[in-house]
């Protein structure tokens, strides 16, 4: 059996975005700046994506500003807005526990002499609106603050911080990566100014993504070149890429409802028989505040990278914090920003469900996770020495950076 | 990241992992908090090591480079043993990614711990450890 959880990392193209953009690369190719026929087809297909993205955010299709990926939206507000608002003041709020795109650039900006307040998050992953209130200065600019988190799937409460931006006259962007399609949105009546978004995360194809910037909002592009995206974003659009962008966000947002009722009695289920199953477990992130495709746990005395080695000679397809998996020595920082200790961080494991999961799949993977945890604490030396009351402890040589 | 086959083949069937009964010596290296630990059990009869066990905690890299380094030690002499290192390890499974790589060096840090747990040992005239003595386990 197959089995893919890892929609948190990408999605599946499907059937209906596929077949919407099928025409779009043999068929109807002009460039959708040229003044003839073939490009004036171009052109009305990506003003109907933009008008799709702008009705799933409640938005105004002049809003919506297609980019290359999640990555670049976040960039773009996060720098641009910075930029183009350097007379007001230099300082921006973020958090400690956003996706890189995010806390890199920030540290980008640090650079160039901006500053930056990182919010702590409580250990579920919240923010707290008062802690972002008193955080607002003067020379704030910028507020950006996920909506839902790719790791432990926490949900935001993002009109109320959107509120205290909006009450003390600051922009509010959110990275809502992970949101589009899990949680109703409605950028008007959540007052939020800019909002990043990325296609592949529900099922459009990846190298495509847009921000929207409420109208009115000051920002400076990045690129310079031609006039594309009203002389916003240069560079000539992906149009497949956007034409299933627009498709998929129709079929994201048409029932949003059905949606987490469906696929949240999926993880409610893996969430509910891990932790009866599988003791010395910790589940991360919100209890119900999380995204209903999102399962999050910690099993003690063991490492993630084993945990996804042996699931997936077993077909099934997950993620992990474990330091092991992110190529540096030091487990996710999400997980270390709700306070997880660093060796219980190590043995996490992300499931990310979409539609297309199924109750069958959902105990298929319990099954295996059962018995690949068993096998792994009976190699565990940390288990071993729990089990006897031994604190274990070690020094680590080869280990240079702790 | 690939592993290779070999790799692949230690982390899924691994050799001499378990505890042992009295051991002759006991090496422990690695931290919880950086996500691994090796634990390796030596029995050394006229110096040379007859039996090894191991325990780990780590990944896929950590799993197979300990139970690799049993296979390689078991019936050399303590002298023998003392120049395997994680050169030798790595390259007999092949090889491994480049991030992986200071895993393979608690492999030999966790075996050379074991030898020196054992000639201390011996130069305190101990006795053999049992189980039971496990709080009495040295980290190094």
């Amino acid at each position: 059996m197959k089995v893919y959880m890892d929609n948190g990392a990408t999605t599946r193209v499907t059937e209906p975005v596929m077949e919407a953009m099928r025409p779009y690369f043999c068929e109807i190719y002009g460039n959708p700046s040229s003044v003839h026929g073939f490009g004036r087809e171009s052109r009305r297909a990506v003003e109907a994506a933009r008008a799709q993205v702008a009705q799933a955010l409640g938005a105004e299709p002049g809003e919506i500003y297609f980019t290359g990926c999640g990555t670049e939206s976040d960039n773009w507000a996060l720098r641009g807005v910075a930029y183009a608002n350097r007379d007001k003041g230099r300082h921006i709020i973020t958090t400690g526990f956003e996706h890189h795109a995010v806390l890199h650039t920030c540290a980008q900006l640090e650079k160039e002499g901006f500053e930056v307040t990182y919010l702590p998050v409580d250990a579920d992953g919240l923010v707290s609106p008062e802690q972002l209130a008193a955080a607002i200065r003067p020379d704030t600019v910028l507020v950006s603050i996920m909506y839902a988190n790719n790791e432990i799937g926490t949900v935001q409460p993002i009109a109320d911080l959107a509120a205290v931006a909006k009450e003390k006259g600051v922009l509010f962007h959110t990275d809502a990566v992970q949101a589009v399609g899990h949680v109703p949105i409605d950028v008007k009546a959540q007052n939020i100014d800019l909002l990043s978004l990325s296609g592949h995360k529900f099922h459009a194809p990846k190298g495509v993504g847009a921000l929207y910037i409420r109208r009115g909002v000051k920002i400076q592009r990045l690129m310079q070149g031609g006039a594309q995206e009203r002389t916003q974003r240069p560079g000539t659009e992906n149009l497949a890429g956007i034409v299933g962008l627009g498709r998929a966000i129709e079929l994201a947002t048409a029932d949003i409802p059905a949606h987490q009722a469906k696929v949240g009695a999926i993880r409610d289920h893996i969430i509910r028989r891990i932790m009866d199953e599988i003791p010395y477990t910790k589940l991360n992130g919100h209890p119900t505040k999380r995204t209903c495709g999102n399962v999050n746990v910690s099993f003690r005395f063991i490492e993630g990278e084993s945990l996804l080695l042996h699931l997936d000679i077993k077909g099934i397809a997950a993620s992990s914090g474990s330091a092991c998996t992110s190529g540096s020595l030091d487990p996710s920082h999400v997980l270390l920003a709700i306070g997880l200790p660093h060796e219980i961080a190590h043995g996490s494991l992300r499931l990310s469900l979409s539609d297309e999961n199924t109750m069958e799949e959902a105990d298929y993977v319990v099954d295996n996770l059962v018995e690949i945890v068993a096998r792994l604490r009976e190699m565990s030396p940390l288990y071993d020495d729990f089990l006897k009351g031994v604190e274990t402890e070690g020094s680590c040589e080869s280990c240079h950076l702790h | 990241m690939e592993y290779t086959e070999q790799v692949m083949d230690h982390f899924m069937n691994p050799r001499n992992m378990g505890e042992m009964e009295d051991p002759s010596g006991v090496g422990t290296v690695g931290n919880a908090k950086c996500g691994d630990i090796m634990r390796i059990y030596i029995k050394v009869e006229n110096d040379v090591i007859t039996d090894v066990k191991f325990k780990t905690f780590g990944c896929g890299a950590a799993i197979a480079t300990s139970s690799k380094a049993t296979e390689l030690v078991k019936g050399l002499t303590l002298e023998e043993a003392e120049k395997i290192t994680n050169k030798m390890v790595m390259e007999s499974l092949g090889g491994l990614p480049p991030v992986k790589i200071h895993c393979s060096v608690l492999a030999e840090e966790a075996l050379h711990a074991a030898i020196q747990d054992y000639r201390q040992r011996l130069a305190n005239g101990e006795p053999p450890r049992t189980e039971e003595g496990d709080e009495d386990v040295r980290y190094v």
